[in-house]
């Protein structure tokens, strides 16, 4: 059994207008050690996975049905006191804006001495110890003077140091990470990326990358996850992915890139936008955008509109869609396997 | 030069080869002392008067030419929105000049603005602030008409609006909505819209796709390129996205810290970057062809534009700076291939 | 306001759909306050046709009916439904005039110190520099006063120089002026904020770029969005005007007591609370804080519905 298994998760947000289904049947699993990519454009419900992970929906969101078994034990029964203890311990959390996670009335080395004590029984002068050696892994300059300086002193580069010192203050499992660089400019976004791959690798810790940036995962992830309308729609090996990807959507987002264009020429953009959750439209949501809907022979694929796909193996991918499955002429998966 | 375009609008200056934006020794300063009396400190028994500056843009030179996209890319805090909002006269310029088709038009009163605002026109970063929560689609896109043609009749008016409508692909319906009604895209288009409403020549757009999700950003870019191609608009576009700029851009400069150090043809500035600055933030691009990140690595951060080094801006970060770079401010030198770079050491040959 | 013609139809059902509504409909305490409030308007603009008497005619005032106790009260006389003043006034038709110049009184100074606090917030938000500067120093001191307390001097200021009888004749709009100069600095705060966090907004700076005058970006693109706040706290402003008419009036600086409002009323009836004449006083104190109430109440709705932190979209 994976390290993490997230079998048939759905997520829903109670609101005034009735409820709305942010994630649906949202199935993966991770090894141990394993780098894994979440890919989507905003309202897809990337973060929305990575915070149900950690069972952090806040009200008024619930997780409506399915399972999140970390290392055997599922996370969606656990009481409040074992939930803390995975959190920070076993799972650690990186946010897009450091100062989510960071105290500004606290100094560095406060913040990291009072997580490490949280958890563990050691005296201040240990825990000192300790975070002063996570912030020379992350390989801050003068990390001694960083430990007594207060967050607003600190560049957003090593602000994003910090929380990953921080991170990895209690020797974690898994790391999951929710769009880690997108506030950073270009030349420190690759130095953070850069970093956090190299931890994961050394201390063979797994890592959840939630981004948009399809640059960002093919350079350091080994699996993915794309997801659109609160659903995954493709999964498999990246490298694969991003090289031939089936599902038209996946498609549609690497081709929309400029570096796959001819510099001035038209990009290959997709039509429309990405439907609210709340409204989405029959049968695979990303019907009304796709291109595929209709057959080479003119012919309309009814399913499209008619029928939600299910996932067909294709090579080391899943792919969640009625044209690859009608070309590849296979069965469905039936959903109690789905891992 | 393949940026020359012929020129076609009435009233232009007598060469077609003059540039239709020139930007000379242009510096922005930013007061961070607060009013006179915030500014007195009391200093070794004396009041003393202390002002400290951001030095936002420092001595920056750039041409536009007809019909060309010229791109400015640099990280947060180089100074490129501000030459961008200086250049449409939303803050005035500390030093230097900017000339618009020959006229210096920095200094100009409102007035004798008019007629430059309605050939200038600007597209925002953020498409969810810069439309105002309160006019409808159809309201925002009269207005400025109304403003630049009052002798217009208000069938005139519509007809204009119906048409700018059309051509960024804005259905007629919408106009009698609200901007919050619609998606961070369509948005996009409407200020697309508004900006074209009065028909410009020139367009500085100030990061217009940032805000955006990636299939979004394709469509924005094709609207923006199908703009230039049926108007022949020169533009000024403002981006951090180096991706963006090999596709759009005839032309790039590069800025760090307030000044430019880098421009040429956008070809050639990909081929082959001459500034060290310049190869790092390209080599920083996550490719989809990379399995691992190989960027240069590059010492220490941005410094602070509050107190600017010595010298190169760069030098504290540059692994081929040497005594002179920390002394002496490099100058933008021609380069062979028809760009212009602003580096001691290729200045020396000592890099490449 | 605007130049277009408007559209009722997509109007209504805009409203309609609104949040504004919705929340209206959920929320009793709104509902009941609002039913309660449009009744006491509604009396007291009707107060000549549904008064039994006209209080301002002395010749239907009978001053051998003075004080009589209301109805439930035993030695009532049936013509007067809450009894009468110590002038022989029926209450019921006093009490309707009454609030009928404390509502104008109310409303009117709100509308001068809105006219003033929300121009001089607009100029000091969005010119800045020394306007701001001048104009807000003002502010603050004269902040640093109780609004009572300026309007109380420059009531006693007014009465003195112009006399008794001149400031009785013009109580009315001289009350709005008082009242309207000593409260606009609430106005030229809130505006000056919600200015200052639009004016950085880029639908701002687009306007700029299309060459409009300060002057129509201020009116036509700024303070349409400032309206929310401004409705907000004109709702307290009113019940704080009423409040400070009433308490001017019961320091004598307010309503001569010929054309009495509330204010004035209850302080007519204090000289005979001691005599037993209690309901001179409390009958129109009553409603006079049951005015206040309710519209407080409504302004604690309004301003929880239109907080933007709360309401998005």
């Amino acid at each position: 059994m994976a390290l993490l298994d997230v079998n048939h998760l759905d997520v829903r947000f109670a609101l005034r207008r009735g409820d709305v289904q942010a994630l649906r049947d949202v199935s993966f699993s991770l090894e141990r050690g394993e780098r894994l990519g979440i890919v989507g454009e905003s309202g897809a419900g990337k973060s929305v996975a990575a915070f149900s992970l950690l069972n952090l929906i806040a009200k008024p969101g619930y997780i409506a049905g399915g399972s999140i078994h970390f290392d055997g034990r599922d996370l969606t029964r656990m009481s409040d006191r074992a939930l803390r203890h995975v959190r920070g311990h076993r799972m650690s959390m990186i946010f897009q804006d450091p100062m989510m996670t960071l105290n500004p009335v606290l100094s560095i080395g406060d913040q990291m001495v009072e997580c490490l004590k949280a958890h563990r029984r050691i005296s201040t002068r240990e825990a000192r110890a300790i975070a002063l050696r996570k912030l020379e892994q992350v390989q801050i300059p003068s990390p001694a003077a960083r430990l007594d300086q207060y967050p607003h002193e600190l560049s957003g580069g090593m602000r994003q140091r910090v929380i990953i010192a921080i991170a990895l203050l209690l020797d974690p499992d898994i790391i999951i990470a929710d769009e880690p660089t997108t506030a950073l400019d270009v030349t420190i976004q690759a130095e953070i990326m850069a970093l956090l791959l190299e931890l994961c690798e050394k201390h063979n810790v797994g890592l959840i990358l939630i981004t948009h940036d399809l640059g960002v995962v093919s350079q350091v992830t080994q699996r993915m996850l794309v997801m659109y309308a609160g659903r995954v729609i493709e999964q498999g090996p990246t490298r694969e992915i991003i090289n031939a990807p089936q599902h038209p959507y996946t498609q549609g987002l690497i081709n929309a890139l400029p570096q796959m264009a001819t510099p001035g020429s038209r990009l290959n953009q997709i039509p429309g936008s990405m439907p609210s959750l709340d409204n989405l439209p029959s049968g695979c949501a990303f019907h009304p955008r796709c291109g595929f809907v209709e057959r080479a022979d003119g012919t309309t694929r009814r399913a499209c509109i008619d029928e939600v796909p299910g996932f067909v193996t294709s090579g080391n991918c899943r792919v969640a869609c009625h044209m690859v499955a009608e070309m590849l002429d296979r069965e469905r998966i039936p959903a109690e396997e789905i891992r | 030069m393949s940026s020359t375009a012929p020129a076609q609008a009435p009233g232009q200056a007598p060469e077609a080869a003059s540039p239709l934006l020139e930007i000379r020794g242009l510096e922005k300063h930013f007061s961070l002392s607060g009013d006179f009396l915030e500014q007195l400190k009391f200093r070794k028994g004396r009041i003393v008067r202390e002002q400290k500056h951001v030095h936002a843009i420092n001595g920056v030179d750039l041409d536009i030419q007809r019909g060309e996209a010229l791109c400015v890319v640099g990280e947060s805090g180089c100074g490129k929105s501000t030459v961008a909002r200086t250049v449409m006269g939303l803050l005035h310029p500390s030093a230097g000049e900017i000339r618009y088709d020959g006229q210096r038009i920095d200094d100009l009163s409102h007035k004798a603005l008019m007629p430059y605002r309605r050939r200038m026109q600007m597209i925002f970063q953020n498409p969810y602030a810069s439309l105002n929560p309160r006019m409808t689609i159809q309201q925002t896109l009269e207005e400025p008409i109304r403003l630049h043609h009052p002798d217009w009749s208000p069938q005139r008016v519509k007809q204009q609006v119906a048409e700018v409508m059309a051509s960024v692909g804005i259905a007629a319906d919408w106009g009698a909505r609200y901007g919050h009604e619609f998606s961070g895209g369509q948005r996009q288009r409407i200020a697309i819209a508004r900006a074209l409403a009065v028909d410009p020549e020139f367009i500085v757009a100030d990061e217009p796709i940032s805000a955006l999700d990636v299939s979004i950003q394709a469509q924005v870019l094709n609207l923006l390129m199908e703009a230039q191609q049926q108007r022949n608009l020169t533009y000024l576009f403002i981006t951090h996205d180096l991706a963006v700029v090999e596709h759009f851009g005839t032309r790039v400069a590069v800025m760090y810290l307030g000044r430019v150090c880098e421009v040429a043809p956008t070809a050639t500035l990909f081929a082959r970057p001459r500034h060290p600055y310049t190869q790092a933030l390209m080599s920083a691009i996550p490719r989809l062809e990379d399995d691992r990140p190989q960027h240069i690595r590059l010492e220490g951060e941005v410094p602070t534009p509050v107190n600017l080094p010595s010298g190169c801006v760069f030098h504290g970060r540059c692994p081929h700076a040497d005594e002179r770079c920390r002394r002496e401010i490099p100058a933008l030198i021609a380069t062979a291939d028809g760009g212009q770079v602003a580096c001691h050491a290729v200045e020396e040959g000592r890099i490449d | 306001m605007t130049t277009t013609t408007p559209r009722v139809a997509s109007r209504w059902s805009r409203f309609r759909g609104s949040y504004l509504l919705y929340s209206f409909k959920r929320d009793l305490i709104a509902q009941l306050s609002l039913v309660v409030f449009i009744a006491l308007v509604a009396v007291a603009v009707l107060a000549p046709w549904l008064a039994p008497m006209n209080p301002y005619d002395l010749a239907q005032i009978d001053i051998m009916a003075s004080e009589l106790p209301p109805f439930w009260v035993e030695g009532s006389d049936p013509t007067y439904l809450m009894g009468t003043d110590a002038q022989g006034r029926d209450l019921l038709s006093t009490i309707l005039y009454g609030a009928r110049v404390s509502l104008i009184i109310g409303f009117g100074a709100v509308a001068l110190q809105a006219l003033l606090g929300v121009s001089f917030g607009l100029l000091a938000g969005y010119l800045g520099g020394r306007v701001d500067a001048f104009l807000m120093r003002l502010a603050d001191i004269q902040l640093s006063f109780s609004t009572l307390m300026v309007a109380i001097v420059v009531g006693a200021l007014v009465k003195a120089i112009f006399g008794g009888a001149t400031f009785s004749a013009y109580a009315v709009p001289l009350l709005v002026l008082i009242i309207g100069l000593a409260e606009w600095p609430q106005y030229a705060r809130t505006v000056r904020a919600s200015v200052l966090a639009e004016r950085h907004k880029e639908y701002v700076d687009a306007a700029r770029v299309m060459g409009f005058t300060s002057r129509r970006i201020m009116f036509r693109h700024i303070l349409p969005n400032t309206l929310s706040p401004i409705f907000v706290i004109s709702t307290v402003q009113v019940a704080n005007a009423i409040i400070s008419e009433a308490a001017l009036s019961f320091l004598g600086l307010g309503m001569p007591e010929t054309q009495p409002s509330l204010g004035s009323l209850i302080k007519s009836g204090f000289d005979y609370l001691q005599s037993g004449s209690w309901w001179i006083t409390l009958i129109p104190g009553l409603v006079l804080v049951v005015l206040v109430l309710v519209i407080n109440l409504l302004g604690d709705w309004l301003r929880d519905v239109l907080n933007p932190r709360l309401y998005k979209g």
